[in-house]
């Protein structure tokens, strides 16, 4: 039952990362949406599905690789998530949460289903960029070049979006219209607009992780259904409140999943909702989560 | 579940006559569905009508939490899965006869409920949605991987056996009756239970939990119960569901199905006993007309998701109980 090779460990440990990023991605997405919209997006993994389906649109159709989907992808993902709360999301904001979630869901289910008309069920194969093949010696393991730059970009990406969020003057408007919308409104901030961007950039997010996963992951229409999931688990674990607390919890789960999986791997895809329950039965606001 | 555009309907006025337990215009409605369940089977093929039934059962214990006590689970699905897997058990390995067995499947999930409701309660409002979906996500990937499942061939072969060791439900006139009964007394003990002085209390927790608890109500405690008898109930459809096709398997337990019963209560009326009834029918028959167009049905679920939350919250039974002014 168990099997323990140091090397193994390590190896899967550092593979774990390349899933810490997304669930740090997308978790971070769920949680800043969730903040100031008081939505839980449950299209949020139909986004990081769309952002693979868009890479692999801009490929087929027009020839453009990875490189530029990775800007223009995000770019797509997000206009479509600011039609999306123009045109639906925004109705429901006076109403009970509830409503929110269920309207987030239909969304889910109609994009996903849009995509399986047009692509089809099965996965689809996105090739990874040609300077990124190849591996690099760590000693412990072969670590492919593309695994790691999922890593290093996903890193910058998300301390670029805590630097936003906690040390610019925008940061600090989003933060004061979460706490009190009415009051930063009363201060002559057009907040619905806020919410709209904040919307578009969230899911912009997920479409930006979803581009990385293209070539790791197969690219299929149901590659988001799990990751999300993992993502509110990831929210419920780390705790509102705290951007920071969301990121180092989305990488931490993914390098505990891949040490799961090297010393027992039946259980490497429940620990996360493991800790999940651990947390909350010892620490229920979650483990940087504000007190009350 | 207040909504600030529709009237408030007084689900209870002690005022009013009731009969077995329902009011006057839910009676009515009683009688009706009464009527389906004994004439339908002569147009409609009864294993289709079965399947509607168990997911009436299924509705009506997801309505009891959304719409009676405000609690937004989306774990239902693990009740569900769990549930038929374990009647399946009991029926098959145990050799256990259909009420022990059906008994087995229901106390599973009440226990699972107990305590996915334990853990949940601990945080409110949306919160509450996203830790049962992650908690009925692990009970998949339990399922998935745990050999008494059958994996991804699902647990096939569950007998029948016989009602009170002497009604033959491998005849299907005898399931048929037998399946439309435990239907119509689920109606009856869910609108008992809405009615009950414990419904009450509920419903007062559903519209503000702070005053309910400053009333001196032990609000965890009620909103546990609650939690405990909708997904015992779940555990209920889902055997019958279980001993009437013979077999269990992991789309039971999926997130869609979660999703599904959530749609039910949506396009039927959250908070409202007939909507379960209603709901059922109408998501059950789409998707039986749909199911040949592949992922067509999934782009429409979610159209009629994202057309009822926008134009009809209220939902069918709903919006004609504003309408009638009357509780269904």
């Amino acid at each position: 039952m168990f099997d323990i090779n140091v090397n193994l460990i390590l190896g899967q440990m550092v593979l774990g990362m390349v899933n810490g990023v997304f669930y740090a991605i997308l978790s971070l997405g769920v949680a800043i949406i969730f903040g100031l919209l008081g939505v839980i997006n449950f299209a949020h993994g139909v986004f990081f599905m769309l952002g693979a389906f868009v890479a692999y649109g801009l490929l087929q159709f027009f020839g453009l690789g990875y490189w530029p989907a990775l800007i223009l992808v995000p770019m797509i993902v997000g206009a479509l998530g600011i039609v999306l709360e123009v045109l639906l999301i925004r109705h429901l904001y006076r109403l009970e949460h509830l409503y929110g979630l269920l309207l987030t869901l239909g969304m889910a289910l109609a994009i996903e289903g849009f995509v399986r008309i047009v692509f089809g069920p099965q996965g689809l194969p996105y090739s990874m960029p040609d300077n990124l093949r190849g591996a690099v010696n760590l000693g412990f393991m072969f670590l492919p070049y593309y695994r790691a730059w999922v890593v290093v970009a996903g890193v910058i990406l998300c301390f670029a979006t805590w630097y936003v969020i906690e040390q610019t003057p925008l940061g600090a408007k989003l933060r004061a219209a979460t706490d009190n919308p009415k009051l930063v409104q009363a201060f002559g901030i057009n907040v619905p607009v806020m919410l709209t961007l904040t919307y578009g950039a969230g899911v912009a997010l997920a479409g930006f992780a979803g581009v990385m996963a293209a070539p790791i992951l197969s690219v299929d229409p149901s590659m988001g259904t799990n990751i999300v999931i993992i993502a509110f688990a990831v929210v419920v674990i780390g705790g509102m409140g705290s951007i920071l607390g969301a990121i180092l919890t989305g990488f931490g789960l993914g390098i505990l999943e891949g040490f799961t999986k090297a010393i027992y791997s039946e259980a490497s895809s429940t620990v996360i909702f493991v800790v999940m329950v651990i947390v909350l039965v010892t620490r229920p606001r979650g483990l940087f989560g504000k007190v009350g | 579940m207040s909504d600030t555009n529709a009237p408030r309907i007084a689900v209870g006025s002690p005022k009013a006559r009731h009969i077995l337990g329902f009011e006057p215009a839910r009676f009515v409605a009683f009688v009706l569905f009464v009527a389906v369940v004994a004439l339908a089977p002569m147009v409609v093929y009864p294993y289709f009508l079965m399947r509607v039934y168990c997911f009436i059962i299924f509705a009506l214990a997801y309505n009891l939490l959304l719409g009676f006590t405000g609690l937004m689970s989306f774990g239902h699905a693990a009740f569900f899965g769990m549930g038929g897997y374990l009647c399946g058990w009991a029926a098959r390995e145990w050799g256990l006869p259909f009420e022990l067995a059906v008994l087995t499947g229901t106390v599973t999930a009440g226990l699972m409920g107990l305590v996915f409701g334990w853990i949940a309660i601990r945080r409110t409002g949306l919160y509450f949605a996203m830790i049962t979906l992650a908690l009925a996500q692990m009970v998949y990937f339990v399922a998935l991987q745990a050999d008494f499942t059958g994996g991804e061939n699902g647990m096939q072969r569950i007998p029948r056996g016989t009602l009170l060791g002497f009604f033959d439900l491998s005849d299907p006139t005898i399931l048929y009756w037998t399946i439309g009964v435990l239907t119509l007394f689920s109606v009856y003990a869910v609108n008992r239970i809405v009615h009950s002085p414990f419904g009450q209390v509920l419903r007062a927790i559903r519209e503000n939990p702070v005053r309910a608890k400053s009333l001196g109500y032990n609000v965890d405690r009620y909103k546990l119960l609650s939690f405990t008898i909708s997904a015992a109930l779940t555990g209920f459809a889902a055997s019958l569901k279980a001993v009437i096709f013979g077999i269990s398997t992991l789309s039971d337990i999926d997130v869609m199905t979660s999703t599904e019963v959530v749609l039910i209560t949506l396009v039927g009326g959250i908070g409202t006993i007939f909507g379960s009834v209603v709901g059922a029918f109408l998501i059950l028959s789409m998707e039986h007309f749909l199911a040949p167009y592949g992922p067509w049905l999934l782009l429409v679920e979610g159209v009629v998701f994202m057309l009822f939350v926008l134009v009809f919250r209220r939902g069918i039974v709903g919006g004609l109980q504003d309408w009638l002014k009357r509780p269904l």
